[in-house]
């Protein structure tokens, strides 16, 4: 569907990430396909999509980690792959798994990691201190690394990830690990960070966490779907979103699960949350299917959310108008 | 190259050693467990030993008799010396292992019998021709048969010929096993620590953070393998005072050049650990890696076997193993007093391994991820 609101359009100058037919194939699996993609400076770009949709190689060919096997990508001005040492100069990278050393203390991977960015003695100090303080790190400098919490250990990584004060920051799946309170903090720790003029590129399977994104790109079996800001995206939905009350749910949601033009059936609570490709006449259809199967529910069209989006863009025979 | 990322890998590895007690353990516990279960004797027969003549007498006799000992296939003459000087300064070198000397009044001691009419000369610190020259002893040789048919076969050799041990006059096991075996513990844990230790790093998922910092592979195999030249070194120090205060083993050449030796030997376990470590996916793989070289290393180096006694493509494949060199490296060192000049041929091959292998290895390490 590949909603664009023309007046965000910027010019390319401000893109940070530039990619056009980007594809990485892993032998006769093509994990990426073709993925066109731009996010601009200071923006909180998302990621959103089922595991193993290429969220986390497409990251990994941003970062210069992996070679894509056809396309060009651009990273803050620089080719891809041939300029990658260039851009790890200038990039933060969150790994989806904790990849800081476990058998070493808090401070000593920080200390680490400056040494491995150029800074030592006193300045790497401050900077260590500057974010003991932000990420609230300062009472663990002696624990392990492997010793932490899962919040604990997040925010270390992304403390580790910025420690270099990066133009651009890539989170794989940074809150997969930890308790929703700490997912909270942690995306305010985000918004701070684009707020200072860090860009980022945030990938998730948490529709919270998507609709919280400046925009928002839908990645399915390694092709984009649509992408848009979170509010366009749900605009630009093919279809509605019906609220259907019933004293028996899971035997109305089997009734609806056989309709061709049903995207999805979720139960929500004891209502069901429908998801049809009829929009104007959606109530009216769907009345008009109940009856016929002898049931009367009470109909009700509801806005639609991002899950509706999700549902809608990954659908694998899903009719997208484009 | 950036020397302080360097330090930075290389301090971050010490502290993780420090901190891993099962390595710290390998390290100490794997040398002494090994050197009291070797200290005791392998002992084989060989042939084609590497052998100088002196013949002074310059006979009939003397002549055939060193065409037997030649058709005997036990000793290969490769040199016809006329000074004893020159056999003392061959068998330092470890370009012969044995001589047979023939003294001028050869045809005299063997009318006589009242002293040994020829002597062969062996060195002792190898095993494997201490017992081959026991085997000459008692070879029945028809040239020194001829007029003494009355006499009882058996009691004429060990009177005509005298066995002359160089450097371990006492035929002692552990004197001829502890110089090699630094070779052998060196090679089974450098490889295996320096492969796993990087390996470790891929499969923890460090590496996908590291690769993604301005970190080089060069400083990252570099920092994460420096501090292993110190273990190595710590390993060849306990092998030495342990094989002194168990085994009275002795160090005939100069300590330095002992630690020369060893040091290029650890370098060429180190290159042969991080090649490893650019193959493997898993610690577990790089251990069976380790261990599939490790096995024909010891088996045709000289450690266990007797390199003269094994078929010639062996030896060839002997030749590219770096145990191989090692061994009569530190053999030629320690038991027979030799300097690294006279053994230069040894240090130039281990400093071609580790080229070679280097560079394969810096070849194949991609700062990548596929």
């Amino acid at each position: 569907m590949n909603a664009r609101d023309p007046s965000r359009v910027v010019p390319t100058d401000d893109a940070v990430i530039i990619a056009r037919g980007l594809t990485k194939r892993f032998g006769d699996f093509t994990a990426v396909d073709h993925l066109d993609l731009t996010v601009r400076r200071a923006e909180v770009y998302g990621f959103l999509g089922p595991n193993g949709c290429g969220k986390s190689t497409t990251i990994r060919m941003l970062c210069g980690l992996l070679t894509p096997s056809e396309g060009t990508a651009s990273v803050l001005g620089n080719e891809l792959p041939r300029d990658a040492e260039a851009v790890k100069r200038r990039i933060g990278y969150m790994t989806q798994k904790f990849s800081l050393y476990e058998d070493l203390t808090v401070t000593e991977n920080l200390e680490f990691l400056a040494a491995l960015h150029g800074r030592t003695g006193a300045s790497a100090r401050t900077r260590i201190n500057e974010l003991f303080a932000r990420y609230h790190l300062g009472e663990l400098r002696g624990r392990s690394a492997g010793a932490l919490s899962g919040g604990q250990k997040q925010r270390l990584a992304l403390a580790g990830a910025v420690l270099h004060e990066p133009e651009l920051l890539l989170l794989d799946e940074p809150t997969s690990a930890v308790d929703p309170q700490s997912r909270r903090d942690f995306w305010d720790a985000l918004f701070d960070l684009a707020e200072a003029g860090t860009t980022l590129l945030v990938s998730t399977h948490y529709m919270d966490e998507a609709e919280r994104c400046h925009r928002l790109a839908i990645l399915d079996r390694g092709r984009l779907v649509a992408d848009g800001t979170p509010r366009d995206l749900m605009a630009a939905l093919p279809g509605t979103t019906l609220h259907v009350e019933h004293a028996e749910p899971r035997r109305l949601q089997q009734i609806l699960a056989r309709q061709p033009h049903v995207f999805g059936v979720a139960q929500i609570g004891a209502s069901l949350r429908v998801l049809t490709d009829r929009r104007e006449d959606g109530v009216d259809w769907l009345q008009a299917i109940l009856h016929e199967a002898g049931v009367t529910a009470l109909i009700q069209p509801t806005p639609a959310n991002l899950e509706d989006v999700f549902v809608a863009a990954t659908r694998p025979s899903v009719v997208r108008d484009s | 190259m950036n020397f302080s990322r360097l330090f930075a890998v290389f301090r971050k590895e010490l502290r993780q050693l420090a901190r891993d007690r099962l390595t710290f353990g390998m390290i100490i516990g794997i040398p002494t467990l090994q050197l009291l279960m070797f200290g005791f004797a392998i002992n084989l027969d060989v042939r084609h030993l590497p052998a100088a003549v002196l013949d002074d007498a310059d006979t009939w006799r003397s002549r055939e008799l060193i065409a037997e000992l030649a058709s005997s296939q036990v000793l290969d003459f490769r040199y016809h010396v006329t000074v004893p000087q020159q056999i003392e300064e061959l068998m330092r070198g470890g370009r012969i292992s044995a001589a047979v000397v023939i003294p001028g009044d050869f045809e005299n001691r063997l009318e006589q019998r009242d002293r040994p009419a020829w002597q062969v000369v062996v060195d002792g610190s190898d095993q494997s021709v201490q017992s081959a020259a026991r085997q000459l002893g008692s070879f029945p040789l028809a040239s020194l048969d001829y007029g003494s048919a009355a006499l009882r076969p058996g009691a004429l050799a060990p009177q005509a010929v005298e066995i002359v041990n160089f450097y371990n006059p006492e035929r002692r096991a552990p004197i001829n096993t502890v110089p090699g075996l630094i070779g052998v513990i060196l090679t089974m844990t450098m490889v295996i620590f320096t492969a796993m230790a990087i390996v470790r790093e891929r499969e923890r998922g460090n590496m996908e953070m590291l690769i993604a910092t301005p970190l080089s592979s060069a400083e990252l195999t570099l920092g994460k393998v420096l501090p292993y030249i110190g273990i190595g070194l710590i390993q060849v120090t306990l092998i030495l005072i342990l094989g002194d205060l168990v085994f009275g083993v002795p160090i005939r050449g100069s300590l330095f050049a002992v630690y020369v030796s060893s040091l290029a030997y650890i370098g060429a376990t180190l290159a042969l650990g991080i090649l490893i470590s650019t193959l493997a996916k898993t610690q577990f793989q790089a251990m069976q890696m380790a261990f599939f070289l490790f096995l024909p290393q010891i088996l045709l180096s000289g450690f266990m076997f007797p390199f003269d006694g094994m078929p010639v493509p062996a030896q060839w494949l002997a030749e590219v193993f770096p145990l191989t060199h090692f061994l009569r490296l530190i053999r030629g060192v320690m038991l027979r007093g030799a300097g690294l000049g006279e053994l230069w041929q040894e240090l130039a091959a281990l400093a071609l391994f580790i080229g070679v292998v280097l560079t394969i290895a810096v070849r194949r390490f991609r700062k990548r991820l596929d």
